[in-house]
């Protein structure tokens, strides 16, 4: 539960902070993607420039009880490059959109990365013993001369420094005309989807020379378009069921029982507009960035420039929770438009079903509790920087006389959007990525 | 505020046909949306005047569209002999019409061969 004080209220602290202290951004470090595994023990993120960053999280130590692991880096490689289509004089960036983990079955992890076209499946494998006492070889590698080999001996493996290799195992190529913005891996765990701006293609993991199309909005007049999918996940128990989003703000269930080709929803969930309210910029601000379904898959959320909403997915026609991220945007949205922030993109996230969590501006982040109705805003900030110092809820003050402590909104700095945010699955560990830092806040252990 | 990096997925100047400005002086109390809509109305006149199909959604799908064609760039070159090339206005990534864009136009693409500064 939120809020400062009270019984049973999480209080976040700071835990680490990674990446380059320099305000001088390179493009490449752009984080654009987040992502726990299902154990939580991982977390990946991935930048602008096509390569992810994986971190362990430390076995807890027994003497350090007030603490939980830190989480050191584990592995990083290069998993996209940038690439010219000069059929279509298409520059493909390298850009990671999305990371998805799969449950772990052996000792390796794998995960999903995609960019705008391409998704490879990564194998994360450790090695941490090898093989001595060759017969035909010296240690270093060198052939001996058989003639000089007299004796046999049978090579035993013996420890080594832990090496955490990354390999390619999947391709999953030429299947998307337009960019793509999700990929979600089914229930089943054998079948994946990934979306684009129009359409939207169920690939088996193992088969990558085919997938399936299921979706496809794409209008045989394009001059007749009118949205286009802005996310797209499968539902987390039911594997015939998954939502996708649009730039509309509504969100459509399918059942791929019903047909080969889901053009037809089974569900449209789309909150009515007040026709009196509407203004140029009420489609722009009811796009959906981000789509979730809670733990149970009983709710999702969704969310769009302003807001963050709750739908019960027996309900479609309102959400059954709306929580404002920053309402006081809404006096701002011409600047917004001129500059392009209008158009940011913001994911959310949840624990369990009962708190979510989404960025905003100024490096400021939201939680809203479901069951108290409390939010709280926090900064990620190197200023908070102690270990277990309690973060200090923040506040916007809107228009009138700022209080201390509060900042006004045209102080907020726009340059520094949270828009990627991961909860850990199993504990109360949150990861906040900054422009190019990842925080890592965890609550206060007594 | 100009922010750097920003894919922007609209064109100045085109938003959806669907959406036409009303005076917001109709309603007695004008809302915060409308009173934004007005500002941007007088900056902007011939906001909202282009029919036909989304421009901000066009605009999205084309995202990474460069178009170098070389046999145009020669023709032009050879067209232009002694005179200069028209070269690319402050905004690279807008291909108008009438500019031919030039190897110099594209922007180089070298993958990442430094370590991510995450895991420094």
């Amino acid at each position: 539960f939120l809020g400062a004080g009270g019984g049973n209220d999480i209080q976040w602290c700071f835990s680490q902070v990674k990446g380059a202290v320099d305000d001088d951004v390179a493009e490449a470090d752009i984080i654009s993607t987040v992502e726990f595994n299902h154990s939580g023990e991982l977390l990946a993120t991935g930048d602008k420039g096509g390569r992810v960053v994986i971190f362990q999280q430390e076995q807890e130590n027994k003497t350090q009880s007030h603490s939980r692991g830190e989480y050191n880096v584990y592995s990083t490689f290069q998993s996209h490059e940038p690439e010219f289509d000069y059929l279509k004089s298409l520059e493909i960036e390298e850009k990671i959109n999305k990371i998805r983990w799969l449950p772990q079955k052996n000792a390796a992890q794998f995960l999903l990365s995609t960019n705008d076209k391409t998704i490879k499946l990564w194998k994360i494998s450790e090695r941490d013993k090898r093989p001595e006492g060759y017969n035909l070889k010296e240690e270093d590698g060198r052939y001996r001369d058989p003639t000089t080999v007299t004796t046999l001996r049978v090579p035993v493996f013996r420890p080594m420094d832990l090496m955490v290799e990354a390999s390619p195992r999947r391709i999953f190529a030429n299947a998307h005309t337009y960019h793509i913005n999700s990929i979600s891996i089914n229930s089943d765990y054998e079948t994946y989807l990934s979306a684009d701006d129009l359409r939207i293609n169920l690939w088996h993991l193992e088969i990558t020379d085919r997938s399936f199309n299921i979706v496809d909005i794409k209008p045989a007049n394009m001059e007749e378009l009118t949205e286009v999918i802005t996310a797209a996940e499968f539902h987390p128990n039911s594997c015939n069921t998954f939502v996708y989003s649009s730039s509309k703000g509504t969100i459509r269930l399918c059942d791929m029982r019903a047909s080969a080709l889901c053009d037809r929803h089974s569900k449209l969930f789309e909150e009515p507009e007040d026709p009196s309210n509407r203004s140029f910029f009420s489609e722009i601000i009811s796009s959906i960035s981000d789509v979730k379904f809670s733990h149970s898959g009983r709710y999702m959320m969704t969310r769009d420039y302003l807001s963050v909403k709750i739908w019960d997915l027996n309900m479609e026609n309102r959400p059954v929770e709306t929580y404002q991220v920053h309402e006081y945007l809404r006096s701002k949205l011409c600047s917004l438009y001129e500059n392009d922030c209008i158009f940011d993109k913001f994911e959310c996230c949840w624990n369990g079903s009962d708190i979510v969590m989404t960025g905003s501006y100024n490096n400021f982040f939201r939680m809203f509790d479901r069951n108290t109705k409390r939010d709280i805003t926090l900064e990620a900030s190197r200023e908070n920087n102690k270990p277990r110092t309690i973060l200090k809820p923040r506040k916007v003050c809107a228009s009138g006389k700022r209080k201390k402590d509060e900042i006004s909104v045209d102080s907020l700095d726009f340059n520094k959007k949270i828009l990627h945010t991961a909860w850990h699955p199993k504990e109360n560990i949150i990861a906040v990525a900054t422009t190019n830092n990842l925080y890592i806040f965890q609550d206060k252990m007594n | 505020i100009v922010l750097p990096g920003c894919a922007s997925a609209r064109l100045k100047g085109s938003p959806p046909a669907s959406l036409f400005f009303q005076d917001a002086q109709e309603k007695g109390s004008v809302t915060p949306e409308r009173a934004e809509e007005a500002k941007l109305k007088a900056k902007y006149p011939n906001l909202g005047q282009k029919p036909g199909g989304s421009d901000f959604l066009m605009k999205r799908l084309q995202k990474g569209q460069k178009y170098f064609d070389s046999g145009d760039y020669n023709m032009a070159k050879a067209k232009m002999k002694n005179k200069q090339l028209p070269s690319a206005g402050p905004d690279k990534n807008l291909v108008t019409g009438d500019h031919i864009p030039t190897p110099q136009d594209l922007p180089q693409r070298k993958s990442s061969l430094v370590t991510s500064k995450l895991a420094g």
